[in-house]
C-alpha cells in the first residue's frame, strides 16, 4: 500500500484530534500525574474530570469494587470545584499538550449555564463533554437525562452558549436513540454513548454493601456490548451526528469495533486505570487495523460494517 | 517510577503470607520505605486492576542487588492468582509508586509499631533508619503466631522488641496497643512509625497526639489505579490552616501521612449494614412474621 498516506488524525464535528482514542472524563487524574505515565501528544483528547460549580470531596471510600470483567465504583465527582479547577488543574491539563476536553456536572439548569460561561475563551479546550446522568435537583427526578426534553433543555443552554463544540454524554435508557435525537436538535454537536451504568456491589460476608456510597456505576469491559448496542442505535438513526464511543474499550480491535458500529472516536476509561499506557496502546492497534485493511484513515471504519440484506419481514424462519 | 516486566526470583511462603521476590532493579534501586509497587494482573481474566503492595525489601546493593520484595495474604481473586505463581514467571510491576517514609533529622529513638503483614514495609525502614544510626525499637503484633511477620528478622533489626498475639501462640497475649505504652516509656521513643489496620493507626494517633509524639503511618486503602488517575483512594486529612480537610490520595499524597492530621472517624466511618442488627435486649426475630 504505498503511496497511502495513512493517519490517526480525525475530525469529529469540527474538533481536531490527533488519534481517534481518547481518555474517558474521571480517568485522567488532575493533570500532574499523566506526564510520567503516557505520552501525552499521542493521545487523541483528554477528557477531565466532570467539574462542579461548588468544590465537592465525593463519596466515602471503599470506592471501588471489583466484578467480573468490569468495575463497581462511586466517586462522588470529587473536584475543586470550577474556579480552581481552572485556575490550577486546566493550565495543567492543557500543558501536557493533548487536546482538552472539559466535563462539567450539575443539579440545575443554572449551574450548567454558569459552568460553560466560566469556561468561555480558555486556550487549548476543544470542547464540553455535558455529564447528564447525576441527579435533577431542580425537578426532583433521579437522573437529569430521563426524559429528552429534560435533556435537549440542558443540552441546549450549554450549547446556545459555547463557542466551543458541546458532546453530551448520555446514560443508558430505554429511549436512548429520542434523547440523542432531542440533545442533537438542541444544538449538541456530538454525543458521548455511554456514561457508566448503575450499580451495586455486595460484601455477603460483611453484609455490607461494597461501596461506602452504597450505590455506584459499572465500567469496564463488562459494559462494552451494551454500549456498542446504543452506539449503533444512534448511528443508525442520525449517521451524521459525531459519536464518542465509551465503555468497555481496551484494545485496539475494541476500538475498531465501537468505530464499525458507528463511533467516530472512542473513550478509554477504566482500562486507563488499569493502565495508564492503555490509550496510546489502543491507538497503535486502530493503525495496525487499518494498515491490514488497507483504510487511510479511522474515518474510514464508519459505516463498514456489513449488514445483513433488507431483514424479512416474516422472521428468519 | 518505572513500568518493567520483572522475573520471579522466588516465591516463598511466610507464616501465613507469601512472599514473592522479583528482579526489577529500576524499581529498587528508586525504592524507599513506604512506597509501594502495582502488579498488573494477566490479561485473559476477569478480574483487572492491579494489586497494589508495601515493598518489604529493595537492595541496592551485595548479592541481591537489583531485586525487590512484597509480601500478602491470599484473600481475593488477585492475590490467590499471585500466591499460585512460581520462580522464573514474570510479573508486569509498577513502581515505586507513593510517597515514602520521612526520616527523623534530629530525633535518634524511633518505636516501629506493626501489625500483620504491615511489619514488611517497617523492616525495610528499620534497615534505613540504622544506616542512619537511629535506634530502633518495635512493637509487633498479630492474631496468631502464623500472623506475626517474620518475628526473628524484626529481633534482629531492633533494639529491644515486644510480640505481642491476640492468642497467646507467641509473646505476650494481648494486641500492639497494650504494648505501646510501655515501650514508648521504657525506649524513651522520641518518634513512632506505624503500619497496619485503619482501627489500630487511629489507637496509635490517639496516644501519639496525647504524648506529643510526631508519627508516620502508611495506611490501608482500596487502590485502583495507584497512580493518581482515579480518586478512588482517598483518606480524609486536615489542612495544614486548619481551614477544613481535602480527600487526599492515598497513592499520590500518601500512603504515608502524619496521623496527627488525618480524620480518623470520617475515614472510618462504616459503610452501613444491610441487614441492621437488632439493639440489644431486644428479641431477634428469626423468621418472617405470618
Amino acid at each position: 500500500m504505498a503511496g497511502v498516506k495513512r493517519s490517526l488524525a480525525v475530525d469529529v464535528g469540527g474538533v481536531l484530534l490527533p488519534t481517534p482514542v481518547m481518555i474517558a472524563s474521571g480517568c485522567a487524574g488532575t493533570g500532574r500525574e499523566l506526564a510520567g505515565l503516557v505520552d501525552p501528544h499521542k493521545l487523541g483528547a483528554i477528557v477531565s474530570r466532570s467539574v462542579t460549580l461548588a468544590p465537592r470531596k465525593g463519596t466515602p471510600t471503599p470506592r471501588i469494587a471489583e466484578s467480573a470483567s468490569g468495575i463497581v465504583w462511586s466517586t462522588g465527582l470529587q473536584n475543586p470545584g470550577i474556579e480552581v479547577f481552572v485556575k490550577e488543574e486546566l493550565p495543567r491539563l492543557v500543558h501536557t499538550g493533548a487536546p482538552v476536553i472539559v466535563s462539567i456536572a450539575g443539579g440545575t439548569m443554572e449551574e450548567y449555564v454558569r459552568l460553560t460561561s466560566l469556561l468561555q475563551a480558555r486556550p487549548g479546550v476543544v470542547a464540553i463533554e455535558t455529564q447528564i446522568s447525576g441527579r435533577d435537583e431542580e425537578l426532583g427526578r433521579e437522573v437529569l437525562a430521563s426524559r429528552p426534553d429534560r435533556a435537549a433543555e440542558i443540552v441546549g443552554a450549554v450549547a446556545r452558549m459555547s463557542m466551543i463544540p458541546v458532546f453530551a454524554k448520555l446514560p443508558l435508557l430505554a429511549d436512548v436513540v429520542e434523547v440523542a435525537r432531542g440533545c442533537v436538535r438542541a444544538g449538541a454537536t456530538g454525543l458521548t454513548l455511554i456514561d457508566a451504568l448503575p450499580a451495586l456491589g455486595v460484601t455477603a460476608s460483611r453484609l455490607r454493601p461494597s461501596l461506602g456510597s452504597v450505590s455506584g456505576w459499572l465500567s469496564g469491559p463488562a459494559i462494552r456490548p451494551v454500549a456498542l448496542r446504543a452506539v449503533f442505535d444512534v448511528a443508525s438513526a442520525m449517521p451524521d451526528v459525531p459519536i464518542l464511543g465509551c465503555g468497555g474499550v481496551r484494545t485496539g480491535e475494541d476500538a475498531v469495533e465501537m468505530m464499525l458500529a458507528g463511533a467516530w472516536a472512542v473513550q478509554v476509561g477504566t482500562a486507563t486505570v488499569v493502565d495508564p499506557g492503555a490509550p496510546v496502546n489502543v491507538a497503535t492497534g486502530v493503525l495496525a487495523y487499518l494498515k491490514e485493511k488497507g483504510l487511510a484513515s479511522p474515518a474510514d471504519l464508519r459505516g463498514r460494517l456489513r449488514l445483513p440484506a433488507a431483514p424479512d419481514p416474516e422472521g428468519s424462519w | 517510577m518505572r513500568r518493567t516486566r520483572a522475573e520471579i526470583l522466588s516465591a516463598r511462603r511466610v507464616g501465613a503470607y507469601h512472599s514473592l521476590t522479583l528482579v526489577a532493579p529500576e524499581v529498587a534501586e528508586r525504592a524507599r520505605p513506604g512506597q509501594f509497587v502495582a502488579v498488573q494482573m494477566p490479561e485473559d481474566r476477569d478480574y483487572l486492576l492491579p494489586r497494589h503492595f508495601s515493598i518489604h525489601q529493595a537492595s541496592r546493593r551485595g548479592g541481591w542487588a537489583g531485586t525487590l520484595e512484597f509480601c500478602f495474604e491470599p484473600g481475593g481473586k488477585g492475590t490467590t492468582w499471585l500466591a499460585n505463581a512460581r520462580a522464573h514467571g514474570f510479573l508486569d510491576v509498577t513502581g515505586p509508586l507513593g510517597k515514602g517514609f520521612a526520616y527523623p533529622k534530629r530525633l535518634t529513638n524511633c518505636l516501629l509499631v506493626a501489625e500483620g503483614h504491615g511489619a514488611a514495609s517497617l523492616y525495610f525502614l528499620a534497615q534505613e533508619l540504622l544506616v542512619r544510626e537511629k535506634r530502633v525499637d518495635m512493637v509487633l503484633g498479630a492474631g496468631t503466631m502464623e500472623r506475626v511477620f517474620k518475628p526473628i528478622e524484626g529481633k534482629r533489626l531492633s533494639q529491644t522488641n515486644a510480640i505481642m498475639t491476640e492468642d497467646g501462640t507467641l509473646g505476650d497475649r494481648g494486641t500492639v496497643l497494650d504494648a505501646l505504652p510501655e515501650m514508648a516509656a521504657r525506649c524513651g521513643s522520641e518518634v513512632i512509625y506505624a503500619a497496619g489496620p485503619a482501627p489500630m493507626l487511629e489507637k496509635v494517633a490517639a496516644f501519639c497526639r496525647e504524648r506529643r509524639i510526631p508519627a508516620q503511618v502508611v495506611v490501608e486503602e482500596r487502590m485502583a489505579c495507584g497512580v493518581g488517575l482515579c480518586h478512588s483512594c482517598v483518606v480524609p486529612v486536615a489542612r495544614k490552616d486548619g481551614s477544613g480537610y481535602d480527600n487526599l490520595r492515598a497513592c499520590v499524597d500518601g500512603p504515608v501521612f502524619n496521623p496527627a492530621r488525618v480524620l480518623w472517624d470520617r475515614w472510618m466511618s462504616d459503610v452501613p449494614t444491610m441487614i441492621p442488627t437488632p439493639p440489644e435486649g431486644l428479641p431477634v426475630v428469626r423468621s418472617w412474621p405470618g
